[in-house]
Formats: C-alpha cells, sequence, structure tokens
C-alpha cells in the first residue's frame, strides 16, 4: 500500500458522463461526488439505467468521464495516456466481471498470470505469485483447468484470483454474482469478506440486496446521481457478514 | 513485456483453431511454393538450353546457306545439323561445296579455325536389322574432325577416320537410342554387325556416347557416317547442309568468324550485303537462348508472386475475423494492463507467425517438388528464390498483419469488453 492513510483512494469531484448529443443527449453519471477511503467496501446499488455500470467503468479507468474531476489514488486518470492508462489500471485495480471474462482456451494458472505477463514480472515470480493467489481463492487443485472445465463459481474464484495478484489498491466487481447460483455467490461473497477483512478496498456494482448487505457502505444511485449513501460498518471494522454472520451463511 | 510473452500468446491464438489456421498457411505454402518451383523451372530451362549449347562446343560455328527468302527463322534449340536439309525452293545457286569446307581448313588463311567438318544430312533414312526397323530423324554424313568439334565419343569399339573417309568406307557410328531399337537391349550387341540403310549395308564400328534427352529432342537418336559414303548411297551429290568450324580457343571464335567470311565471300563472289551464307557461333546462340529463357523465368515468377500476394489477402481476411472474434479476449487484457504496444505485437506476430510457417513449409514443399524429374527436365532450385519467397513472406505477414493488430489495438476496452 503507497500513499498517507488519510488520502481517499477513489475521489470522484462532480463527475458526469453524457452520451449522444442533442435529443438523444443522456446523463449516464450526472454530477457525482463520492470520495472512498483505502479499506472500506462499498455497494453500489441501483436499478439498470441508473448509471452504476458506468460509475464503474469511469473508476475503473475503462471509460473517460466527459466532465469532473477524477483521482485514482490521487492521480488525474484524465491526465494520463493510453499506455499509462493500461499501466495504472494494471497496477492499481482489480476486475472481476458478471461473466467472468477469463481468457478462453487458457488454464486458470495462465489466466491468474497475466496481470503479472504485463506488469513485467519474471515467470517464476509470477508463477509463485499466482499460485498463492490460487491457493486463496482455494483452487489449488485446479490451476490446470481451462474455464471450460471449470464451474461458474470457481471460473469467478480464478477471476478473483487474477484480480488479486497485482496487489491493486481497490478490486472492482461488476455483478460478481449476477451468473452464480446461491451456494457460489455465498462463496463469492465470503471471500469478499475476508478481502475486506484483511484491509482490500473493494467496490461492488450490485442490484442484489443480499450482496449489498456484505458492504461497510451502501449507496443508492438513481438516474446518474446518488440518491442515499448508508454506513452499516466503520471503513476501519471488518464487514458486517463477519460481525453478525446471517443465518444460513457458510463461514 | 518482453517479445517472447508476444509470441506464447501469438503461439496460443494460432494453436487455438488449428484447422482455420493450418488452412491460412496453406494459402502462403501455395504461394511461397510457386514461386520456388516456376522460378526453378525457368532456371532449369536457362540450366538446360545452356547445357546442350555448351556440349556442342562454346567455340564452334556453323556456316549454313541463306535461302533467297529475306529472313528466315532459325530455331536456336534445335542442333544446327539438323535444319537445312536441302528443302530445294527459294534457293538461288548458292552452294555450300565440300571445296568450301576444305578452303576453311587453311591455316594461312584462317588461322583461327583449327578444325572444319562438311556436314550433309540425309532425311528419312530407315535402319533395318533382321526385320527390325527404325527410323533415324538425323542421319549425318561428316569427317572424323566433326566428332572432335561435337565432343562426340564412342562407348563402344572406334570412330570412323579420314582413311574411312577418302575410302568410301560403309561403316557408321550409333546414337544408343537407335542401337536400342535395332539390337535390343542396352544395344551393345548392335556393335560389329551390318544394318541397312534405305537397304544400303553398312557396319556399325563404333557407339556414340549418350547425350541425353534436351526438351524434346533425343540427342541420341542419330546415325554418323562418313559424308562420303552418305553422298554416295543416301544424300546424293547435292550441297552440303552445313559446315562446321572449330575455332582455336573460345576467344577467337570472333575472329574465325571474319576469316570464314572472307574467305567464303572471296570464293562466293559476294560482300556483306549479297552474301549467300550466314555463319553463326554458339555464343549467339546462347545469348539468344539465355535472353528467352530470362523473360520465361521473370515471367513465371512474376505469376507466381500473384498467387504469394493473394496468399498474403487470405492471411489478413483470417487476421480481421480473429481480431473480432476475439475482442472481448482484447477487452479483457487491456482491462487488466495491455497496452496499446502489447496488443499490436501479439496480433502482428501471429500474423506473421502464419505466414513465416507456411513460407517455411512452401519452401520444403517447394523444393521436394523440384527434385521430380520430368521427361528428362528437372528443375534447379535457385537460392535467390528461396530467400525472396522466404522475404515475401515474411513482408506479407507484416504488411496484412499490421492493419488487423491496429483495429485490435485501437478498440476502447470498454467497448471491447461489450462486445457479444
Amino acid at each position: 500500500m503507497t500513499g498517507p492513510p488519510d488520502r481517499p483512494v477513489i475521489d470522484l469531484r462532480n463527475v458526469s458522463k453524457t452520451y449522444g448529443v442533442g435529443e438523444t443527449l443522456v446523463h449516464a453519471v450526472d454530477g457525482v461526488t463520492l470520495q472512498v477511503q483505502r479499506g472500506d467496501y462499498v455497494a453500489v446499488m441501483g436499478p439498470s439505467g441508473s448509471g452504476k455500470s458506468t460509475m464503474m467503468n469511469l473508476i475503473g479507468c475503462l471509460d473517460a468521464q466527459t466532465r469532473g474531476l477524477y483521482r485514482l489514488d490521487g492521480v488525474d486518470v484524465r491526465l494520463l495516456d493510453d499506455r499509462q492508462q493500461s499501466r495504472i489500471r494494471n497496477r492499481k485495480i482489480g476486475f472481476v466481471f458478471q461473466n467472468f471474462n477469463l481468457i478462453a482456451r487458457t488454464t486458470a494458472l495462465s489466466n491468474v498470470e497475466l496481470p503479472l505477463v504485463y506488469a513485467g514480472v519474471p515467470a517464476r515470480e509470477r508463477r509463485r505469485r499466482a499460485l498463492a493467489a490460487l491457493r486463496e481463492v482455494g483452487l489449488a487443485d485446479r490451476i490446470e483447468h481451462t474455464p471450460a472445465q471449470l464451474s461458474g463459481g470457481q471460473q469467478q474464484r480464478v477471476a478473483i484470483a487474477r484480480a488479486m495478484v497485482t496487489e491493486p489498491v481497490i478490486l472492482l466487481a461488476d455483478e460478481p454474482t449476477g451468473a452464480l447460483d446461491s451456494h457460489s455467490s455465498e462463496e463469492v461473497l465470503a471471500l469478499f469478506d475476508q478481502l475486506s477483512a484483511h484491509g482490500r478496498t473493494l467496490v461492488v456494482i450490485t442490484h442484489e440486496a443480499g450482496v449489498a448487505a456484505h458492504a461497510k457502505r451502501v449507496l443508492q444511485m438513481h438516474d446518474g446521481k446518488i440518491r442515499s449513501d448508508e454506513r452499516n460498518a466503520p471503513v476501519d471494522a471488518p464487514p458486517p457478514a463477519l460481525r453478525h454472520p446471517p443465518t444460513g451463511m457458510a463461514s | 513485456m518482453s517479445i517472447a510473452e508476444s509470441a506464447r500468446f501469438a503461439w496460443r491464438g494460432l494453436t487455438a483453431n488449428k484447422p482455420r489456421s493450418a488452412l491460412t498457411m496453406l494459402g502462403i505454402l501455395i504461394g511461397v511454393a510457386s514461386v520456388i518451383i516456376l522460378v526453378g523451372v525457368g532456371t532449369g530451362a536457362n540450366q538446360s538450353v545452356t547445357d546442350t549449347l555448351n556440349s556442342l562446343g562454346t567455340n564452334t560455328l556453323t556456316i549454313t546457306r541463306k535461302s533467297s527468302d529475306t529472313t528466315q527463322l532459325r530455331n536456336p534449340f534445335v542442333a544446327p545439323s539438323v535444319d537445312a536439309a536441302g528443302s530445294g525452293t527459294n534457293i538461288r545457286d548458292t552452294r555450300l561445296t565440300m571445296s568450301d569446307a576444305e578452303a576453311l581448313a587453311d591455316p594461312e588463311l584462317a588461322p583461327a579455325i583449327r578444325l572444319v567438318a562438311p556436314v550433309v544430312v540425309a532425311t528419312r533414312v530407315t535402319a533395318t536389322l533382321n526385320g527390325a526397323s527404325h527410323p533415324i530423324p538425323s542421319t549425318t554424313g561428316t569427317t572424323n574432325a566433326y566428332l572432335s568439334i561435337n565432343n562426340d565419343t564412342v562407348v563402344a569399339g572406334r570412330v570412323f577416320t579420314d582413311t574411312d573417309y577418302r575410302a568410301h568406307s560403309r561403316v557408321l557410328l550409333t546414337g544408343r537410342t537407335v542401337a536400342e531399337a535395332l539390337a535390343g537391349g542396352d544395344g551393345s550387341s548392335l556393335l560389329g554387325q551390318v544394318i541397312r540403310l534405305n537397304g544400303k549395308e553398312f557396319t556399325v564400328i563404333g557407339i556414340l556416347e549418350a547425350k541425353g534427352v534436351t526438351g524434346r529432342l533425343d540427342q541420341d537418336d542419330r546415325i554418323i557416317a562418313p559424308a562420303t559414303a552418305v553422298q554416295d548411297h543416301l544424300a546424293g551429290y547435292g550441297d552440303l547442309s552445313s559446315i562446321v568450324a572449330q575455332a582455336v580457343s573460345a576467344a577467337a571464335v570472333n575472329d574465325a568468324q571474319a576469316q570464314i567470311e572472307s574467305i567464303l565471300d572471296a570464293r562466293h563472289r559476294t560482300n556483306v550485303d549479297t552474301r549467300d551464307f550466314t555463319v553463326t557461333n554458339s555464343a549467339t546462340f546462347l545469348n539468344a537462348a539465355k535472353s528467352i529463357t530470362d523473360i520465361f523465368t521473370v515471367l513465371l515468377g512474376s505469376l507466381a508472386t500473384v498467387s504469394l500476394l493473394v496468399g498474403g489477402i487470405g492471411v489478413m481476411n483470417i487476421m480481421l475475423v480473429t481480431v473480432t472474434e476475439r475482442t472481448r479476449e482484447i477487452g479483457i487484457r487491456k482491462a487488466i494492463g495491455a497496452g496499446r504496444s502489447d496488443i499490436i505485437l501479439q496480433f502482428m506476430l501471429e500474423a506473421v507467425l502464419l505466414s513465416v510457417l507456411g513460407g517455411i513449409a512452401g519452401i520444403i514443399f517447394g523444393y521436394l517438388v523440384c527434385q521430380i524429374e520430368i521427361s528428362g527436365f528437372r528443375a534447379v532450385v535457385a537460392p535467390y528464390s528461396v530467400a525472396l519467397a522466404f522475404s515475401f513472406s515474411l513482408a506479407v505477414g507484416l504488411f496484412f498483419g499490421i492493419y488487423p493488430a491496429m483495429r485490435a489495438a485501437s478498440l476502447k476496452p470498454i467497448d471491447a469488453l461489450r462486445y457479444e
């Protein structure tokens, strides 16, 4: 972890993202101001079309805002060129997608190694770290399996291992349980709780209240604006699920 | 990221869809192989013509009558002794005689000439032996000097001598094809036998060393006998078909030509403009033949290049399909930290690998095809064509790979990830 602890990891100031022009102008994100502190576990909720996915793309540097200022770990990302944006995504952000987005016909180990390849980590070190990450998500015995040979829950755990292997400052998850059955969902959420308990910063986009219940802070979005901002647990405390395990939760 | 890592990704991309990669490589393979084979055919033709003309001797000169037609087209691929065989129409009272031939063998007036031989050609000769018969396309009557000029030697028996010539001896030398046709087997049993040429008895005293087949011309389907005997019994006492002469050295060929022209001009009372004979030397043939086969090679090579180009377009087509198909993969790679250059390198290397592997297979295939001998002709693999074909296929990979790779790299990660 770098930087002073009081500096927000995510710092959005009056950020907007619009699509189209004139009559068809759409404000996907409309003047959002948001700070996320290191170690927080934030759930962003809202119906489809509320702008939560666009916000995740802005936070993840996959897309650029139309207006406003965004500092990721203190860096104004708009000033970065393509190469530097790739690097900042590689170093500072770990992505977990709804549909896993593993590279097909490529083993779990190679998938997890991939961000380290782009970071220029030597092969031996890469393998060691990838193996450790896979062990952490409980897939040490599946390293040579390709995505087609893994269940949805296992694929998502590989994706989480891939997201965490570079030790990014934030883990960004977009509907991480959207394509999973309830058992696999619980496994994934339990992993997130573990990561949060270890001090990782997590931002999870979801429309399921059950997923949001795991977060320390819940944002409600509507029409591109943040409607409500509730805190369920302090930033430096363990996530709520580890304090009051809900009934039926495998822990 | 290192080149080795990009190459590993590119290789994985290739092996992900093996049939498609193989078919794309096939396009390049055919292109490269056709460059090598077609240029090889051209080079082979060139070499074969050069060899044939060299076997006639580089310092030989041939004197033929000039027909009264303004131009007489001559086929440089046919040995000079075969043509102008007494087709008597359209010829003025111009003659090449035995005395012309004897006059050229004058060390005072023609110091550049070493040997001179008159050539009488009898056409429509059929050889028979015990019921076996064989039509001879070329029966040459000449002197012993002809054999030296033409590098003709015997594998069995002996050559005829000037004594045989003066004695009008009915002896002959046969080529291997004739011997095999008459005596069967390898033809060696023909030696010493008496055969009939158009009913006239001749004794086989020697079997000529095989000269092989040039194109469609079998150089061993021939008989050589003393000119005196051929005139007595087969050709009659008309004009000579030609006179062949050998210069003292290859460098003296032009001197020899000038001396021949001045001697014959004096005898025929002609000059440069009214000359009734033509002197050609093998260098003239060689240059003419070479320029023809060079054009031939360039033509074949450029045709083959077109097929290589088509193969290259195949590579580009497949790479564009690949980029479209793998848009999500590109999006994932960009999301987790691949830069533009990483994506370009990966897809460029994939295209280059496709075309280079196809190119190497094409070189091997082309080389193997060039080893096949078709009717005595074999293509010769020209090293420059291998280098050319390989570097061209590399260039094709780079050129046709760059556009799809740029397109892949310019995809926005967000659009690429959303792509279904």
